[in-house]
């Protein structure tokens, strides 16, 4: 990256564009709105301290995360990602309702089939889907009550489709 | 006099003045947000941010919003920190991962009612089947019987005839 153009974090900077530029691997200069958005945010010093900190095989995915929680910041200048979390909490909450309903069913008809086997003999609801709530949001704040965002959410699943 | 007035600002710093150590204003706006019970959580966001980039955002929302904003920048600060890669990513990760588990917990069970409910349906038409099959062999039985009692009636009456026909033939 020296010796050619200057990655889109120091064009930005307007500095030299060292051989061991910090930068240069995660922000190309053909996109040079993403290092934009990520020093709007967050400031390109402590993006580089961040960086720095961490492991090279790691940097990747630390600057694909800082990216998307910028651009969720600048849909949402109050409540970046999250909003997010809360609506996608909102949407747990309402499938696990949903899940309950539907589990009650079986239940009753399994209770009507066979109303002379004791409880412990009919097909016990799965238990883990009951607790699908097992991971441990516990410090997280409950923004439930926030009004809560979709705006910043991706179509769903896979980790590889956040970072697009 | 002077070292009363530098006393007096010095303790009603904001976290935020204290640990940029400069004087805070009556309009500082990170003040509010960051009161100087709680350094740690502006050092959060400081770390993460940066204070001017806090002050900034901050200063483009409208006053109404600004607590809201300034909770959740220190929600996702210290998700950094807790996690230097993926931040506060990880917890919409795990949301969406366990949105996608509990669809297919659902679709799992919805499938086993709608089985439920086919068989329940070709049950009753069954029932139904053998309910009309009944009553049509019922009602052939029945008919088979009075035509038997039928023509044993006409028999009789054909002895009897017969009889009466015999008197006068005598």
């Amino acid at each position: 990256m020296g010796g050619n153009s200057p990655c889109a974090s120091c064009k930005l900077l307007r500095r030299r564009c060292a051989k061991d530029c910090i930068f240069s691997p995660y922000f190309p200069p053909d996109d040079p709105h993403k290092f934009a958005i990520v020093h709007k945010v967050f400031g390109a010093s402590n993006v580089s301290k961040m960086l720095q900190e961490l492991p090279v095989h790691q940097r990747a995915d630390a600057v694909s995360s800082l990216v998307y929680e910028a651009t969720a910041r600048m849909r949402d200048p109050v409540y970046g990602c999250v909003g997010a979390i809360s609506y996608l909490q909102n949407q747990v909450s309402q499938l696990q309702m949903q899940l309950a309903v539907a589990q009650a069913e079986i239940l009753c008809i399994q209770m009507q089939q066979e109303p002379t086997l004791p409880m412990n003999q009919i097909d016990p609801v799965d238990e883990k889907s009951l607790l699908l709530s097992d991971t441990n949001f516990n410090n997280l704040p409950q923004y439930l009550g926030f009004a809560s965002s979709s705006s910043v959410i991706q179509d769903p699943p896979k980790r590889e489709s956040l970072w697009t | 006099m002077q070292n009363l007035t530098t006393t007096m600002s010095n303790s009603t710093r904001c976290a935020a003045c204290k640990s940029l150590r400069r004087r805070c204003s009556q309009d500082c706006v990170l003040a509010p947000y960051f009161p100087a019970n709680n350094p740690q959580r502006f050092a959060c966001v400081h770390r993460i941010y940066g204070a001017s980039n806090v002050t900034k955002i901050l200063e483009k929302l409208p006053v109404e919003s600004r607590s809201d904003a300034a909770d959740c920048m220190t929600f996702e600060a210290s998700s950094r920190i807790q996690d230097p890669v993926y931040g506060s990513t990880q917890t919409i990760f795990k949301l969406q991962q366990q949105i996608v588990q509990t669809q297919y917990e659902i679709a799992k069970v919805q499938a086993e009612l709608a089985m439920h409910n086919a068989q329940q349906q070709m049950h009753q038409i069954q029932q139904q089947q053998d309910h009309q099959n009944q009553n049509h062999l019922l009602g052939q039985s029945s008919l088979m019987n009075v035509n038997s009692a039928a023509s044993e009636q006409e028999e009789e009456f054909h002895y009897l005839d017969q009889q009466q026909l015999g008197g006068f033939y005598h």
